[in-house]
C-alpha cells in the first residue's frame, strides 16, 4: 500500500526519519524524547505477525515513563555495561508513505533500516523495517507509535538490546 | 592442575573454593556433557507448548538435539530430532505442526509423532533388503521420558533415579508452586520463547540467579533509574507506577534486606532462595487471586499456597525457576564458555488476568531481549569467563562466603544469610558427586 502525496510531504517525512536516526545513533537523548507525542510508543514485537503489544510478550514496548528510565539507566555512572557503551550507525531507506490523513496531516509511514552496532571489540548487524504513526503538530510531526520489526526476531540474541533500535 | 598429569575432576571442587577449570576447560566441559546433561533428568518443555496432535518444539539436551512432538492418541514424545536412514535432523524449524507426520527433507521418509516409521518411499528397494518397520528405522526416542505436574524432562540414559526422586523436594517445589497458585492446579505456557546466548559457562548463570549479594551492585543504575522513575509517574500522573517499575527498583534493595532471606540447599544441587518481593499486596488482582484459590481449596488451603515463600529455585543442572512470578528459564551449554538459554513464562489456569499481567511485566522487564537487568548480568558473565581462561593470575574462586557455618539437617542445608555462598557450595556438591560417581 503507498498512498499519492506531494514531494514536500514526503521530504519532510524522510527528513524526520533520518534525524531520528541520527538523534537515536549520537544518543541525543532530550531530542529522542521530544521526537514522540505525549501518549506516544516505541513498539518492537516479538513476532513478526504480531498484530497488538498489550498484553503479549514483546522486545520493546515502552512509553515516554520508560524511555526516559532507559536513559536514565544508561547515563548512570555504575552502568557498567555502558563501559565502554555500544556505537551505533544506521542507514534509513525505502520510505513509502502508506496514508496521509487530508484533515489533520497525520501519517503512516514504512521504511526500511540497516545498522551496525560495535562493541567490545564485536560488531552486531540489524536490519528490519520502521512503521510510523506520525501526528502532525504545530511543531512539526510527533511519533504516536513506532513499530520496529527486526529480521532476526526469534533471536538468538548473542546480547541484549540497551538502547532502540 | 592440581593432580599432575592424571586428572581427578573431584579435586576441582574443595568445600569453599573450586578450580577455575570446571569453567574454562574444554576437556571438563566435554565430561560434564557426558556425566551430568546426558544422564541426569534435563528439562525439555512444557506439555501445553504441543497442545494439538503433529505439534513439535525443538530443544537441545547437552549435544544433542531434541524434539517434544504430541501424537494424534494426545501423548507426548520426546525424539532424537535425527532420521534414522541417513542422519539429518528432521525439524529444522524451531516449532511448528508436522500434521500426521514427520517428513525427511532429504529422502522423504516419514515417521508418526512416536518416532515409528511411517512410509518409506520407493520401498521396493528394501524388498527382501530390510524390513524398514524395524525399530531400528525409527527416530530414536530420549532414553527416559518423565512429566512432573506437565513439566516434561529427559534422561538420556536407561539408568538412575526417576523422575520424581531425582528432583526431590527441593527442585519439585519449583513446580508445585507454579501450578498450585492456579486454581485448577495447572500451568499453561505462553509459546513465546526469548532465546539470548551467555558468552560464558552454564554454571556462571545459576550460580548468579541465587547470589543475593550482586544485585545491589551489578543493577545499581537499573534500580536507581527505575526509582526516579517510579517517583516522577506518581507525581505527573498520580497513580502509582505499574509492578514493573517496583521490579526493577527491588534490584537495589539495601544489603540488610537480602541478608534476612534464607538459601536452601537440597540433595542433587537442587537450591532454593526464599522471597524477597511483596507479591502479596492487598490490591484488587491479589485480592481476587486469593478469592479464587479460596473457591478452588478452600481458606487454609489458599493460605498455605500464596504464603510459600519461595522466589527462585535452581533445578540441577538446567533450569532457573521463579515460581511466585512464573518465570523459567533453562540453559542449554554449547561450549565451556557459550551457553544458550531458553526464557519462558506462564499462565495460571482459571486465576485472574491481571495475575499474569504481573508475570508479563516481569518477563519484559527481566528476561526480555531489551532488558535493563540482564543487561548487566551478561556484561558481568562474559568478564568472568574471560578472566577464568587466562592461564596465569591465579587458579581458584572462591567461595567462601559464610563457609562452614551452613547447617545440615537430613540433607538439606540452610546458610545463615540470604548472602551466603551455600547455593554455589551447594551445586559444586552435585556436580562433584555426578563428576566423579562412575569412576
Amino acid at each position: 500500500m503507498a498512498a499519492i502525496c506531494s514531494v514536500e510531504t514526503q521530504l519532510a517525512v524522510e527528513r524526520f526519519l533520518y534525524r531520528q536516526a541520527e538523534i537515536v545513533d549520537d544518543r541525543e537523548w532530550d531530542a529522542w524524547l521530544a521526537l514522540f507525542a505525549e501518549d506516544g510508543k516505541y513498539w518492537m514485537p516479538a513476532t513478526a505477525d504480531q498484530e497488538v503489544a498489550d498484553g503479549q510478550p514483546n522486545i520493546f514496548y515502552e512509553d515516554l515513563f520508560l524511555m526516559e528510565m532507559r536513559i536514565k539507566r544508561v547515563c548512570h555512572p555504575y552502568a557498567h555495561s555502558q563501559a565502554p557503551t555500544q556505537r551505533l550507525s544506521r542507514v534509513v531507506s525505502n520510505v513509502i508513505i502508506e496514508s496521509e490523513d487530508g484533515a489533520t496531516g497525520d501519517i503512516v509511514v514504512r521504511s526500511k533500516f540497516h545498522l551496525v552496532e560495535y562493541r567490545l571489540d564485536d560488531q552486531r548487524y540489524f536490519g528490519g523495517k520502521y512503521r510510523h504513526h506520525l501526528k502532525q503538530t504545530d511543531d512539526g510531526y510527533r511519533i504516536q507509535l513506532q513499530r520496529v520489526d527486526i529480521a532476526n526476531v526469534e533471536g538468538p540474541f548473542g546480547y541484549v538490546l540497551q538502547t532502540w533500535l | 592442575m592440581p593432580d599432575g598429569q592424571e586428572v581427578h575432576y573431584g579435586d576441582y571442587v574443595q568445600d569453599d573454593r573450586v578450580h577455575k577449570a570446571v569453567y574454562a576447560d574444554q576437556a571438563v566441559y566435554e565430561s560434564e556433557l557426558d556425566n551430568i546433561f546426558h544422564k541426569k533428568w534435563i528439562y525439555i518443555g512444557h506439555e501445553s507448548q504441543v497442545p494439538n496432535p503433529g505439534d513439535y518444539w525443538t530443544t537441545w539436551v547437552g549435544k544433542e538435539r531434541m524434539i517434544m512432538s504430541r501424537g494424534s492418541d494426545g501423548a507426548v514424545h520426546v525424539l532424537y530430532n535425527r532420521c534414522p536412514h541417513r542422519g539429518s535432523l528432521i525439524c529444522n524449524n524451531e516449532h511448528g505442526n508436522a500434521g500426521k507426520a514427520f517428513r525427511c527433507p532429504y529422502h522423504a521418509w516419514q515417521f508418526y509423532m512416536d518416532g515409528s516409521v511411517r512410509q518409506v518411499p520407493m520401498k521396493q528397494g528394501y524388498d527382501g533388503v530390510i524390513d524398514y518397520k524395524d525399530p531400528q528405522f525409527s527416530m530414536v526416542r530420549a532414553e527416559r521420558q518423565g512429566n512432573y505436574r506437565g513439566f516434561i524432562f529427559a534422561s538420556l540414559s536407561t539408568e538412575g533415579e526417576d523422575l520424581e526422586t531425582y528432583l526431590g523436594q527441593g527442585a519439585r517445589a519449583a513446580f508445585d508452586d507454579i501450578c498450585n497458585r492456579s486454581p485448577q492446579g495447572e500451568a499453561e505456557i505462553v509459546a513465546n520463547c526469548f532465546r539470548i546466548i551467555q558468552h560464558s559457562n552454564w554454571k556462571i548463570f545459576l550460580e548468579n540467579q541465587l547470589d543475593a549479594v550482586h544485585p545491589s551492585i551489578t543493577h545499581h543504575s537499573t534500580g536507581d533509574a527505575a526509582a526516579a522513575m517510579q517517583k516522577k509517574y506518581k507525581d505527573k500522573t498520580g497513580d502509582d507506577a505499574p509492578m514493573g517499575y517496583q521490579f526493577l527498583a527491588d534490584f537495589t534493595l539495601p544489603f540488610e534486606k537480602w541478608d534476612s532471606l534464607q538459601t536452601v540447599g537440597f540433595p542433587n544441587g537442587h537450591t532454593q532462595l526464599t522471597g524477597y518481593m511483596g507479591l502479596r499486596p492487598r490490591d484488587p488482582v491479589t485480592l481476587a487471586h486469593e478469592a479464587a484459590l479460596t473457591d478452588a481449596y478452600g481458606a487454609e488451603r489458599m493460605d498455605e499456597i500464596l504464603s510459600t515463600n519461595v522466589h527462585h529455585v535452581i533445578v540441577y543442572p538446567c533450569l532457573s525457576v521463579q515460581p511466585p512470578l512464573q518465570q523459567l528459564r533453562a540453559v542449554r551449554p554449547l561450549g565451556p564458555n557459550k551457553t544458550l538459554t531458553e526464557i519462558w513464562h506462564f499462565r495460571l489456569k482459571g486465576a485472574p488476568d491481571g495475575i499474569y499481567e504481573r508475570a508479563l511485566a516481569y518477563y519484559y522487564h527481566v528476561n526480555s531481549p531489551s532488558t535493563m537487568v540482564n543487561a548487566d548480568d551478561l556484561n558481568n558473565f562474559r568478564a568472568i569467563q574471560e578472566g577464568l581462561a587466562m592461564v596465569g593470575g591465579g587458579d581458584w574462586v572462591s567461595l567462601h562466603r559464610n563457609a562452614g557455618q551452613d547447617t545440615v539437617d537430613n540433607g538439606v542445608t540452610h546458610s545463615v544469610t540470604g548472602m551466603s555462598e551455600m547455593p554455589m557450595r551447594n551445586m559444586f556438591a552435585a556436580w562433584k558427586q555426578f563428576m566423579t560417581e562412575g569412576n
